[in-house]
């Protein structure tokens, strides 16, 4: 790999890191301080909206009441189910509506359906084109799920860190929060000051934002081309800072209308990381404890700096498959990237996206080496605990950190206990629960899809190829990405449903046990640390953990990668 | 009792390797989901390899590799039931030791006992089997009869010989009222006659519950092994949607996969391992505690006893020996170190009490003063009153009593009455004040500093003249602070519970280096202490023997009646010490964080040991119809079929190597969680992941040098 290359990976590691520390103070500040930020100005704004959606509150204050962990999910179900009905509605009325220069007509329902569960579960999988099925207005919807669903995963995060971090008296608390109050400060606090900004560089760069019809050119050879317009750095924003990843045009940030520079795909990698960077330090001093929060960074670290050595250096080697045909591959597997780009910013960009759940795409991961392609296959099906998604990350990590601390707290003589709470046969119950939802997606509909014809024949490649394609877009459905291995034609019935159904057990299967254990530990007494406690605060407990994740991780798919990208690999350009 | 049960005894072996084979019942395996999954597999793989022999279908393995592997997961099973039968066994051999002091007896059950200050009458008894004995029978036992029942003596008092449970040859004492009055079943009446008030109902006495839980009839899954189980069905669930899918999947690539190599790699995957050691890790942590003689009343108990965060120590008998001894003569100005030595000598020679004797005893050490005849000598005892003891002797008058004799040389010429007194020393400032005497500045002054010091100060004077003090002090049993330096290295507090004042238990925690005290403790005060300390979330162990430590029993955690205790306080607690040990708590504990760690050491094993089965299996299926896999086989096993022969017969015979490890449990050490931690993960962690692949390997060569496959 060239110097350049590992200089941006550098440099984006540090500016990673050196956001974590500020950003997660303020999130803290946000969601758990006395005071939030600006409350002049953005106090009144918060309790106005509390009144006009009829948010109950405490008699007397305007604070919204405490929720139980069922009621927080009662809650968060009920949006997302309104979200899902309001975005499916809007798909299949666009041509009766507003800001539809194109005139496009209703979508099909079947993929209505699908991408109203994908930009609801916060994956923004698509089976479309954005420019050739879909309105403004849709698009515009579909932007503001990128702020509700990224808004719904912190509310989740920040409910498990408060059970696993309270410290309850004698008659403690059994609530987790509000879920309202959370989703209202989330996006009035961070995601939408953050997004304006975001937008406005986006624009300075060269990013489309209007609402003006699609623009007719003559080029230089004299062809016509028709170019796509749009409010686009709106929704740019939002798509990197939420983790979403669902792009405006079909070519998402490889388009040079979504990502134009070299500035901009940095500035876009940096988003991504941002916010679950820095809710590990959120969630630390929640925890009263930095040190907790970095030893959890540092295990999301060590996987990102692995997964990104790993695939660039795979990336930096000629394509096997092109040997001999006199091509010219100094610059490494160039098939399927960005010439602006280059297979550094590729490959950076294509394990950051995966590593965070954000799914947006700068090259074709379609095209990538085995090797290369494997490394985003293998952080997805890891969890999304590399960082993750906004908040999905964290939760996703810390039910590892159940699991982690299970194992090795037997080891060390004491019933099992984080940060000072017993986890018990109910907590393992619902950690057993999250972790075995996702194999079985993930296995089940890709073995039924690689038999079923339905299946098959949407596949782009066969043999091993086509398997990846496979496995790839149910893990992405699964694991809430969205990013897609291309090669797949998913807009079929069976590949829209199947690919909804991936994404809402991916999402709501794995939340309910999520919040169900911040509700069981939220009570739990908690015992004072001695020297017969296991620390989880050091480098030991950062290493087992890495070392939990990528056992369950891979001791989970090792056998479906295998007849894949492993079989691939090995094949050295040979084609089935 | 505490005997040593070798590991391949062949009286535990035989019956166990029998038992083995009786657990093969599917009712009896699908207690444990993890073998029942094997259980499953091994019919499969049987009825594959009938169906082969009689239909030969086109598209399957040889039949030596179906019923080979077939065979080998029978032998995994069979191994996982071998494991749990042979810590049956042992808790059986235990259980039967037990059960032979039970052996039956006739009761002299007491029909009516109208006047309970009378001694019932011979014909008022009826002769019963001791086993159909209830709760609040009488019976009389005398001397050279085996009491039937455990019970309190209500009336009498005797010599019990309690060998039988305890191992301890030398009898003890138990009678009616106060704290010594419970007996056992089983123990043997030596002299007199006492009448016992049965407290057990037959099936539910302290061996009948020990008996069962060892033999692990009655075991209750405890709730950290329930939550590691909740774990293990997970994993098997993983493994079991990865292995099934994985047929779909290889279709889809053009891999026809026999349904014997997909169980074969689901056995080996799935964690057998701790699966089939689970139980056996359970009951014999329940065994090793009943070798070191604690009965415990359930496994919960044990396990809590790994958690304890606070130990409660009550001083006398387990900080200090038993009573205060001299430590030190200080004699007042002007006196001689011997003179003092001397009087104190002599005003203790025939005081039995224990500190009278530890005051020859240092004057003898230090002074070389012996013992001599004290004709004439009349001994005062110590009375409330007085609060003094000593002696007076009739001895010729000479300088240093003459002042005393003055009064009375007319009438008696030769002889003076020496007064020699040791006591409180305000008493002892009364009695030379009434002499005309003075108590010396000084003396005082030393007497506030042994006071300070957590001491007693005793006055020794001679007539009128003061001689100095005796220092009085607790003494700290020899190595317990080592004992609680060890304590303190596992992260448990402990506290010392003494009746004494604050300033003397002070000194006495400090000597003893115990980490806290609770002064002046009434039951009530014990009982919050406990409390206050569960509110903060800690699990608090104590013992006790009395009934008023009854209530405080049964609230801590852990609660260890000493055997020599009342019925009360041995029914307040969950387990018992029949040494009547109070420092036994240690072993109790480490015996809690064995088992725990022993079972957490083989899940990560387990676990550990899959990447290994991985490389061996993968390749295998894999590799006829991608040859590309070729790499993969990184152990170069001969033959796919021997590769996953070989993977099968290792995680067969793994859990037969582990069997003794399960049964012994790891070595627990004080040394800090990381520390332990760290430890830990080398042995069992990265072990696991590399002894599989040399074991792995070396079944393949010796598959392959006996021309298998």
């Amino acid at each position: 790999m060239t110097a350049a290359g590992w200089m941006q990976m550098i440099a984006f590691a540090v500016v990673v890191l050196a956001l974590t520390k500020p950003l997660g103070g303020y999130l803290h500040r946000v969601f758990e301080g006395e005071r939030q930020p600006l409350p002049r100005l953005l106090g009144p704004i918060e309790r106005l909206l509390y009144r006009l959606c009829g948010v109950r509150g405490r008699s007397g204050s305007g604070e919204p009441a405490e929720q139980t962990w069922s009621q927080y999910a009662g809650a968060l179900l009920a949006f997302s189910l309104f979200s899902v009905i309001g975005v499916y509605v809007l798909q299949r009325a666009q041509t009766f509506l507003h800001f539809n220069p194109q005139r496009f007509k209703g979508v099909d329902p079947a993929l209505a359906f699908n991408t109203a569960v994908s930009f609801t579960t916060n994956t923004d999988w698509q089976a479309y084109s954005g420019e050739s099925v879909l309105s403004y207005l849709v698009q515009m919807a579909l932007g503001w799920q990128n702020f509700a669903s990224a808004a719904v995963g912190l509310g989740v995060a920040l409910a498990l860190a408060r059970g696993l971090t309270s410290r309850p008296g004698p008659a403690g608390p059994r609530t987790l929060g509000n879920f309202w109050r959370d989703l209202v400060r989330a996006l009035l606090y961070v995601l939408l000051p953050a997004s304006i900004v975001v937008a406005l560089f986006f624009v300075s760069q060269g990013v489309l934002q209007n609402l003006s019809a699609y623009k007719e050119l003559t080029t230089i050879e004299g062809l016509k081309q028709v170019l796509a317009m749009g409010p686009v750095a709106s929704q740019e924003a939002i798509k990197m800072l939420g983790t979403n990843g669902g792009g405006f045009f079909n070519a998402n940030s490889a388009h040079p209308f979504e990502n134009p520079t070299p500035l901009t795909n940095f500035v876009q990698l940096i988003l991504i990381f941002a916010i679950p960077a820095a809710l590990t330090n959120t969630y630390g001093r929640m925890a009263r404890s930095e040190r907790q929060g970095w030893a959890l960074f540092g295990s999301m670290g060590a996987l990102f700096i692995a997964g990104a050595i790993a695939c660039s250096l795979a990336e930096a080697q000629p394509n096997p498959a092109l040997r001999g045909l006199g091509i010219e591959q100094s610059a490494g597997n160039m098939e399927g990237k960005e010439a602006r780009f280059g297979t550094p910013a590729s490959a950076l960009f294509a394990v950051v996206t995966t590593d965070a759940s954000c799914g947006a795409v700068n090259a074709m991961h379609d095209s990538f080496t085995p090797l290369g392609g494997l490394v985003p296959l293998v952080n997805l099906q890891l969890g999304e605990v590399i960082f993750g998604g906004v908040g999905a990350g964290l939760y996703g990590m810390l039910m590892m950190v159940v699991l982690c601390v299970f194992i090795a707290g037997l080891m060390v003589g004491r019933t099992p206990e984080y940060l000072g709470k017993k986890i018990e046969a109910r907590e393992m119950k619902l950690a057993m629960l999250y972790v075995l939802v996702f194999p079985i997606t993930v296995l089940g509909l890709s073995a039924w899809a690689a038999v079923a014809p339905q299946g098959v024949s949407s596949l782009g490649n066969t043999g091993p190829h086509g398997l990846s394609e496979i496995l790839y877009a149910f893990t992405s459905g699964a694991a809430n990405n969205g990013s897609a291995f291309a090669g797949l034609n998913a807009n079929t019935p069976f590949w829209n449903l199947g690919m909804a159904a991936s994404m809402l057990v991916g999402r709501f299967f794995m939340i309910v046990p999520v919040l169900a254990i911040a509700g069981s530990m939220i009570g739990k007494k908690v015992v004072p640390p001695g020297p017969g406690t296991f620390p989880t605060d050091n480098a030991l407990f950062a290493t087992l953990l890495v070392g939990v994740v990528v056992v369950v991780g891979a001791l989970t798919f090792f056998p479906a990668l295998a007849l894949g990208p492993v079989v691939e690999h090995f094949a050295r350009g040979r084609t089935f | 009792m505490a005997s040593k049960i070798s590991l391949l005894d062949p009286a535990i072996l035989r019956p166990a390797a029998l038992d083995s084979f009786r657990k093969l019942s599917p009712r009896l395996v699908a207690k444990n989901p993890v073998m029942f999954v094997v259980w499953i597999g091994s019919v499969l793989t049987t009825a594959l390899w009938v169906r082969d022999v009689l239909l030969r279908p086109a598209f399957s393995p040889p039949g030596w590799f179906t019923l080979t592997t077939s065979l080998w997961l029978w032998f995994t099973v069979l191994f996982a039931n071998c494991a749990e039968a042979v810590a049956e066994g042992r808790g059986k051999a235990q259980a039967d030791t037990l059960r032979r002091t039970r052996s039956e007896t006739v009761a002299r059950k007491v029909r009516i006992w109208p006047r309970p200050e009378d001694i019932p009458p011979l014909a008022n008894e009826d002769m019963v089997p001791a086993s159909q004995l209830k709760k609040g029978d009488l019976v009389v036992v005398e001397a050279g009869q085996i009491i039937p029942g455990d019970g309190e003596i209500i009336q009498g008092i005797a010599s019990v010989d309690e060998s039988a449970i305890t191992g301890e040859s030398a009898p003890v004492i138990r009678e009616s009222g106060g704290d010594r009055s419970a007996v056992t079943g089983g123990t043997k009446v030596l002299s007199d006659r006492i009448v016992v008030r049965i407290t057990a109902n037959p099936g539910e006495s302290f061996l009948d519950r020990m008996i069962s839980l060892v033999e692990g009839a009655s075991r209750q899954k405890t709730p950290n092994e329930i939550a590691l189980h909740i774990l293990l069905v997970g994993l098997t669930l993983i493994f079991l949607v990865a292995c099934v899918t994985l047929v779909p999947l290889g279709l889809y690539a053009g891999v026809r996969l026999s349904a014997t190599a997909i169980v074969a790699l689901l056995v080996c995957l799935i964690p057998t391992t701790i699966g089939g050691l689970l139980s056996a890790i359970g009951i014999a942590g329940m065994d090793r505690l009943l070798r070191k003689n604690v009965l415990a009343m359930s496994g919960r108990a044990v396990e809590a006893a790994g958690d304890v965060d606070v130990l409660l120590l009550d001083k006398t008998g387990t900080i200090t020996l038993g009573n205060r001894m001299a430590t030190e003569f200080l004699p007042a100005p002007g006196v001689r170190i011997e003179e003092l030595a001397d009087a104190a000598q002599l005003g203790s020679l025939a005081d039995e009490t224990p500190e009278g004797r530890s005051i020859v005893v240092l004057a003898k050490e230090r002074h070389g003063l012996r013992g001599r005849e004290t004709k004439g000598a009349t001994f005062i005892p110590f009375t409330a009153e007085t609060r003094m003891s000593g002696c007076d002797l009739q001895e010729p008058a000479s300088a240093g009593n003459a002042q005393a004799a003055a009064g009375f040389s007319a009438a008696a010429p030769a002889l003076a009455t020496r007064m020699v007194r040791k006591g409180a020393v305000d008493a002892v400032a009364e009695h030379v004040k009434a002499l005309r005497g003075l108590m010396p500045e000084e003396v005082l002054q030393a007497a506030g500093k042994i006071g300070d010091a957590g001491g007693t100060p005793l006055a020794v004077s001679d007539g009128h003249r003061v001689l100095g003090l005796v220092h009085l002090k607790d003494v700290v049993k020899g190595g317990i602070a080592e004992r609680f330096t060890r304590f303190r290295a596992m992260g448990i507090r402990t506290v010392m519970v003494t009746g004494d004042n604050p300033r003397t238990a002070a000194a006495i925690a400090k000597e003893s280096g115990v980490d806290d005290f609770l002064a002046q403790a009434t039951p009530e005060a014990k009982m919050r202490l406990i409390k206050d300390e569960q509110a903060k979330g800690k699990l608090v162990a104590m013992t006790g023997d009395g009934t008023n430590d009854a209530p405080a029993l049964a609230q801590a955690d852990v609660g260890v009646a000493m055997n020599t205790g009342t019925q009360a306080a041995k029914e307040a607690g969950n387990m018992v010490d029949l040494d009547s040990d109070p420092t036994k708590l240690l072993e109790i504990v480490e015996v809690g964080k064995q088992l725990l760690m022993t079972r957490g050491a083989l899940t990560t094993f387990s676990i550990a040991n899959d990447v290994a089965k991985y490389f061996a299996i993968l390749p295998a299926l894999f590799m006829v119809a991608f040859p590309e896999l070729a790499p993969l086989n990184v152990m170069r096993l001969s033959s796919p079929y021997s590769a996953i022969l070989s993977a099968v017969i290792f995680n067969a015979l793994i859990i037969i190597a582990l069997i003794p490890l399960s049964l012994r449990g790891v070595r627990y050490r004080p040394l800090g969680a990381a520390a332990l931690l760290r430890r830990s993960l080398l042995i069992y962690g990265v072990g696991g992941v590399i002894a599989p692949f040399i074991g792995i390997k070396l079944i393949d060569l010796c598959l392959s040098a006996v021309g298998m496959v």
